[in-house]
C-alpha cells in the first residue's frame, strides 16, 4: 500500500541495500530488516539509550533517527565493535567487571562508552554518568558500569585505534 | 501461626494456593482474552546418562492456577545428561531474567560433578524439554533448585565412578574424580566422562538423600564465576525474544502484530466493523475475535500505522479518580478472587496493653502503586504448526503461560511449547502470558509466525503495577524503650514480611485486601518493601518520641542474631557510631528480614534549604546464608538498593479516571547514573547456613533508612513512597 523505496547504508563497514518507507526509524531498519538485532527497543522516545549506535562515530538514539538520515555515513552498531574475532576493550571489560545482570540494555551502554572514551580517553567517573545519563539500566547496575568503563581505560592504546589490542585473559 | 522465618509453600499437601503470597494478584487474574469457540513423550532419552530428580523432595510443587499439566511432569524437577561426547546437560524449568540463575546453578552442578563449569551446559524453561517448574520467583532457584541439581550431580559423579571401576575390575571407593576425570590412582588409569558414558543408555531416579559437598569444601561454588554467556551479552549476539527473527528461529518468514488496545482501563470493545477495516487495511491482517483485534503487517511500523485506521467502538464505564486511592484501597474487594486476606497474627491482647503502655504512637504510612518497567517489554513469538502451538515468551513462569495458552484455546497441553529465552528483566512483572496468548492469537488468524512486542507505553497502561497500600500502625513502649504493643494493619498492598521481628508481647498483625483500582501483581520483594517501610519508620519514630538513637532502640528490641548481625555490621562500615546529624545532613538505618535473608542499610542524605535530596552515601549489609557466587551476589545487593531508591524516592505511577498519566519513560522517572550514590556493600558468609535466594530482600530497607536520614537532616517525618518526588516539604 506504501511505495517502497531503496535506501543505501553503510553498516559495519558493509554496504546495505534496503527497502524501507520513508519514515522507518534506523532502529527498525536495523532490527526487522538488516536482522541486527544487537540494538534494542526500549522506550520509543531517545529516553533509555538501548537502542544507541554510531552514526560517523557519533551515538545517537537509531529510535528517533529516521533512517533515511543515516545515508552516506557509517553505522556502526555493538556487532561492528569486534573486529576478526576479537572484543573491543569495552567489552572485555563489561565482561571483567560482570557489569550487567539481565543484559538487554549492555550494547547501547558499550556503545555509548566507546564514543566517550573516543572523545575522552581517561574520564572521570563524574564524567562517566554524566555521559552515559541518557542511558537506563533497570537492573541499576551502574557502578558496575562505571567500573567497566574505568577498567576499559586501562586497555588505553586500542580505544584510540592503533591496533595494539590485549587478547582475553 | 508459624514462625516467620518458615518459607511457607514449599512444602507438598498444601490447600491449592496456599503457597502463595496473597499479594501475587496476577497470577489469580482470569484471562485477558475469551476467544469465541470454535473449538508427551518428555524424556526422549538420547545414549549417555540421565539422572533424574524426583519432585517430591524437590518443592518446587507449588499450588495455584499453574498445576494444569500431567502427573508426570509434575513428579520431576530438574534432570542432568551426560551425553557420549562428555557434555554434561541440566534441564532446568527456571529462567534467566539477570538474577544469573543460569551461572550459579552451573556453578553447583561444576561444583558436586567435579567437572569444570564450562563442561556445563543448561536448557532453561523449555517447556518441552523440561521438567515442570511453578516459576522463577520468591528468591527460590538457590535454596531449593540448586540443591536439587547437586543431588542429581553428585549422584551422577558416583555412578560414572560405577561405570569405571566395572570397566577397570577396581573399587569404586578407590577412585576419585576431579576436573571431569575418574581416575584409579594405583593404576593411573583415567577417564573422562564421555569415554566412560560410550554405549550407555542409563537412566537413574533420584529421591531421597544424597549427601552434598558442605559449603566449606565448595570449589566452583562460593567463587566469584562470570556471567556464562556474557561475550553473547557484549556482542549483541544474544536473542532475547524479542529479537528473535526467521534465521533464529528457522521459519521462511515473521510478520509484526499489534494489539488494538482501549482508550482507557477498564474499557472494552464495542464493535469494530470488519469490512471498513478491512478496506483500509489492503495487504495487512486484520484478526478479530470477539473483544480481541490486532493487526499483521510485514513490518512493525506498518502495523501500528493500521491501528490507527481502524474506527473501533468502545464501552467506557466510570473509573474512580486517582485522589481517591487511598480511600478505595481501604475498602474490601468487589472480586471475591482477590480477596484472600489470610489470618491475622495475634499475641496477648493489644487492646489491653496498649493503653497502659507508658509511650503510644500512632501512624499512617502510603506506598504508590509502581512499574516494574522491564527494560526488555513483553515480547512474544508464536507459530503454529500441525495444531501445534509453539510460543517464545519473555515470561518468569513458562509451565503457567503454557497453562494459560491451553485454556485460551482450547488446547491439551500437550499441543503447546514455550520456551523462555534468556530475557530482558522481569522484576516479579513477568508472571503473566497476556503477550504470548496475543501473539498466538494473531498467528493463528494469519496462519503464519508473528511476533509481537509490547511498545513501552503499553507495558505502562497494560501491565501490571506493584500494589499500592495504606499500613495503620500503633505501637506501645514502656519508660525503658521496650515495645509492648505493635499493631499494624496492611491495606491492599501485601502480607510479605508483615510480621515483625521485634519482641513485643502483644501483638496484633493483619493483611486486609483492598479495592485497587489499577491491575496490581508480584514486584521484587513483594509487599515486604512497604511493610518494612511502615514498620522501620515507626520504629524510628518511638526511638526519636523516646529520645533513643533509632539504632539503639532497634537491637533493644532484638534478639535475633541473624538480623542482629546485619545491623551492627551497616553500622560499623558506615561509622554509625560516629555519624552526628546537622540541620540539612541526616542519617538513618533500617533493618529487615525475607525469604530466608537479612539486610540493613545505612543512609546519609543531604537536604538542601529548597528541599531538593542528595543521598550522600549508602551502606548495605546482607546476609544470606553461604554465598555462592560473591560478585554476582555483591551485584544483585548493589541493583536491589539502588532499584530501590526508585520506589522510594520518585517513582510512582499517576492515575485517574481510567488514565494513565506518566505511561512513558520521559514521564515515569527511574534511577539513573546520577542517582547511584557511592555504596558499599557488606557481604555476611554463612557457610553454617544454607543458601538463601537474593534477589528481593536487599530492597526492603533502602527507604526507611533514607526517610530516617531525612527527618534526622530535616525534622520532617516523610511516611508516603514515594518519599520526596519533588523534593522534601515541610
Amino acid at each position: 500500500m506504501e511505495s517502497v523505496p531503496f535506501l543505501n547504508l553503510n553498516v559495519n563497514g558493509a554496504r546495505r541495500r534496503v527497502e524501507t518507507d520513508p519514515d522507518d526509524s534506523l532502529l527498525l531498519v536495523l532490527r526487522e530488516v538488516l536482522d541486527l538485532t544487537g540494538t534494542k527497543y526500549g522506550c520509543g522516545e531517545g529516553q533509555c539509550g538501548a537502542c544507541t549506535v554510531l552514526l560517523d562515530g557519533k551515538p545517537v538514539r537509531s529510535c528517533l533517527t529516521p533512517a533515511a538520515s543515516a545515508a552516506g555515513k557509517a553505522v556502526t552498531t555493538i556487532e561492528g565493535l569486534e573486529e576478526n574475532g576479537r572484543l573491543h576493550p569495552l567489552q572485555e571489560a563489561f565482561i571483567e567487571a560482570d557489569a550487567m545482570q539481565c543484559g538487554y540494555c549492555t550494547p547501547g551502554m558499550i556503545v555509548e562508552a566507546a564514543a566517550l572514551l573516543k572523545r575522552t580517553p581517561n574520564p572521570r567517573p563524574d564524567e562517566i554518568a554524566r555521559a552515559m545519563e541518557g542511558h537506563v539500566c533497570r537492573c541499576c547496575v551502574y557502578p558496575r558500569i562505571v567500573e567497566a568503563i574505568q577498567k576499559a581505560t586501562a586497555k588505553g592504546p586500542a580505544l584510540r585505534g592503533n591496533g595494539a589490542r590485549r587478547t582475553r585473559p | 501461626m508459624s514462625d516467620p522465618r518458615t518459607p511457607t509453600g514449599e512444602g507438598p499437601g498444601l490447600e491449592p494456593d496456599a503457597g502463595l503470597e496473597p499479594e501475587r494478584y496476577e497470577l489469580r487474574e482470569g484471562l485477558p482474552y475469551h476467544f469465541a469457540l470454535p473449538r508427551r513423550g518428555f524424556l526422549q532419552l538420547l545414549g549417555g546418562i540421565v539422572v533424574l530428580v524426583a519432585a517430591r523432595d524437590a518443592y518446587t510443587q507449588e499450588s495455584g492456577r499453574e498445576t494444569r499439566g500431567s502427573a508426570a511432569e509434575n513428579d520431576l524437577a530438574a534432570w542432568l545428561h551426560v551425553a557420549e561426547d562428555g557434555t554434561v546437560t541440566v534441564f532446568t524449568g527456571k529462567v534467566e531474567v539477570g538474577q544469573n540463575a543460569r551461572t550459579s546453578l552451573a556453578q553447583a552442578v561444576a561444583d558436586e560433578l567435579h567437572a569444570p563449569i564450562e563442561s556445563i551446559g543448561l536448557v532453561m524453561a523449555d517447556t518441552d524439554r523440561t521438567p515442570f517448574d511453578a516459576g522463577t520467583f520468591g528468591s527460590r532457584s538457590t535454596p531449593y533448585m540448586a540443591p536439587q541439581l547437586r543431588k542429581a550431580a553428585a549422584v551422577t559423579r558416583e555412578l560414572l565412578k560405577e561405570l569405571a571401576a566395572r570397566e577397570w575390575g577396581v573399587e569404586a571407593a578407590s577412585l576419585t574424580v576431579a576436573d571431569g576425570k575418574v581416575t584409579h590412582a594405583e593404576t593411573g588409569r583415567s577417564a573422562g566422562f564421555g569415554a566412560l558414558t560410550k554405549g550407555q543408555k542409563l537412566v537413574r531416579t533420584l529421591s531421597g538423600d544424597v549427601p552434598l559437598t558442605p559449603a566449606e569444601r565448595w570449589t566452583v561454588a562460593g567463587r566469584s564465576v562470570a556471567k556464562l554467556n556474557a561475550r553473547d551479552i557484549v556482542t549483541g549476539r544474544h536473542r532475547f525474544t524479542s529479537d528473535l527473527g526467521p534465521a533464529a528461529l528457522g521459519t521462511s518468514e515473521l510478520l509484526h502484530g499489534r494489539v488494538l488496545r482501549p482508550p482507557a482501563l477498564g474499557a472494552t470493545l464495542a464493535s469494530v466493523d470488519p469490512a471498513d477495516a478491512a478496506s483500509r487495511l489492503q495487504g495487512l491482517w486484520l484478526v478479530t475475535d470477539a473483544d480481541f483485534t490486532g493487526v499483521v503487517a510485514p513490518r512493525t511500523p506498518v502495523a501500528s500505522r493500521a491501528l490507527e485506521v481502524l474506527r473501533p467502538q468502545w464501552t467506557q464505564p466510570e473509573q474512580p479518580e486517582g485522589r481517591a486511592l487511598f480511600d478505595l484501597l481501604r475498602k474490601p474487594p468487589e472480586n471475591a478472587r482477590e480477596g484472600r486476606r489470610g489470618q491475622p497474627h495475634v499475641a496477648g491482647s493489644v487492646a489491653e496493653a496498649l493503653p497502659k503502655a507508658a509511650h503510644r504512637l500512632e501512624s499512617t504510612y502510603t506506598v504508590a502503586y509502581i512499574a516494574h518497567v522491564p527494560l526488555e517489554p513483553r515480547a512474544a513469538v508464536a507459530d503454529w504448526k500441525d495444531g501445534r502451538l509453539t510460543v517464545w515468551v519473555g515470561t518468569q513462569r513458562p509451565f503457567g503461560v503454557k497453562s494459560e495458552l491451553a485454556e485460551a484455546f482450547k488446547l491439551a497441553e500437550d499441543k503447546v511449547r514455550v520456551i523462555v529465552p534468556d530475557t530482558g528483566s522481569g522484576y516479579g512483572g513477568k508472571h503473566s502470558g497476556e503477550h504470548a496468548i496475543e501473539a498466538a492469537r494473531l498467528a493463528r488468524g494469519v496462519g503464519r509466525p508473528v511476533k509481537l512486542v509490547w511498545t513501552r507505553e503499553e507495558e505502562f497502561r497494560w501491565a501490571y503495577f506493584r500494589p499500592a497500600g495504606v499500613i495503620d500502625v500503633k505501637s506501645g513502649a514502656d519508660a525503658d524503650g521496650r515495645l509492648v504493643a505493635w499493631e499494624m494493619h496492611n491495606y491492599n498492598s501485601g502480607s510479605s514480611s508483615i510480621r515483625t521481628l521485634y519482641e513485643a508481647p502483644h501483638q496484633h498483625i493483619e493483611f486486609h485486601p483492598g479495592r485497587s483500582p489499577l491491575r496490581q501483581g508480584s514486584y521484587r520483594g513483594l509487599a515486604a518493601t512497604a511493610n518494612h517501610f511502615a514498620r522501620e519508620s515507626h520504629m524510628d519514630e518511638i526511638a526519636a518520641t523516646l529520645k533513643l538513637d533509632p539504632l539503639e532502640f532497634r537491637l533493644r528490641n532484638l534478639k535475633d542474631a541473624r538480623l542482629r548481625a546485619v545491623l551492627e555490621a551497616a553500622a560499623e562500615r558506615f561509622g554509625w557510631a560516629k555519624a552526628v546529624n546537622a540541620p540539612g545532613r541526616g542519617h538513618g538505618i533500617a533493618g529487615g528480614f525475607e525469604k530466608g535473608s537479612y539486610v540493613a542499610t545505612a543512609a546519609e542524605v543531604r537536604v538542601e534549604p529548597s528541599g531538593a535530596v542528595t543521598i550522600v552515601r549508602l551502606v548495605a549489609s546482607f546476609e544470606c546464608g553461604a554465598i555462592v557466587n560473591p560478585r554476582h551476589l555483591e551485584s544483585q545487593v548493589l541493583g536491589s538498593v539502588i532499584q530501590g531508591m526508585g520506589g522510594a524516592l520518585f517513582e510512582a505511577v499517576e492515575f485517574d479516571r481510567g488514565q494513565i498519566l506518566n505511561p512513558r519513560l520521559s514521564r515515569y522517572r527511574v534511577p539513573r547514573f546520577s542517582d547511584a550514590p557511592p555504596l558499599e556493600v557488606v557481604l555476611l558468609d554463612r557457610k553454617d547456613l544454607p543458601s538463601a535466594g537474593a534477589g528481593e530482600t536487599p530492597i526492603v530497607a533502602v527507604a526507611p533508612a533514607i526517610a530516617g536520614a531525612i527527618f534526622a537532616a530535616t525534622g520532617t517525618r516523610l511516611r508516603a513512597m514515594p518519599l520526596a518526588p519533588k523534593g522534601v516539604r515541610s
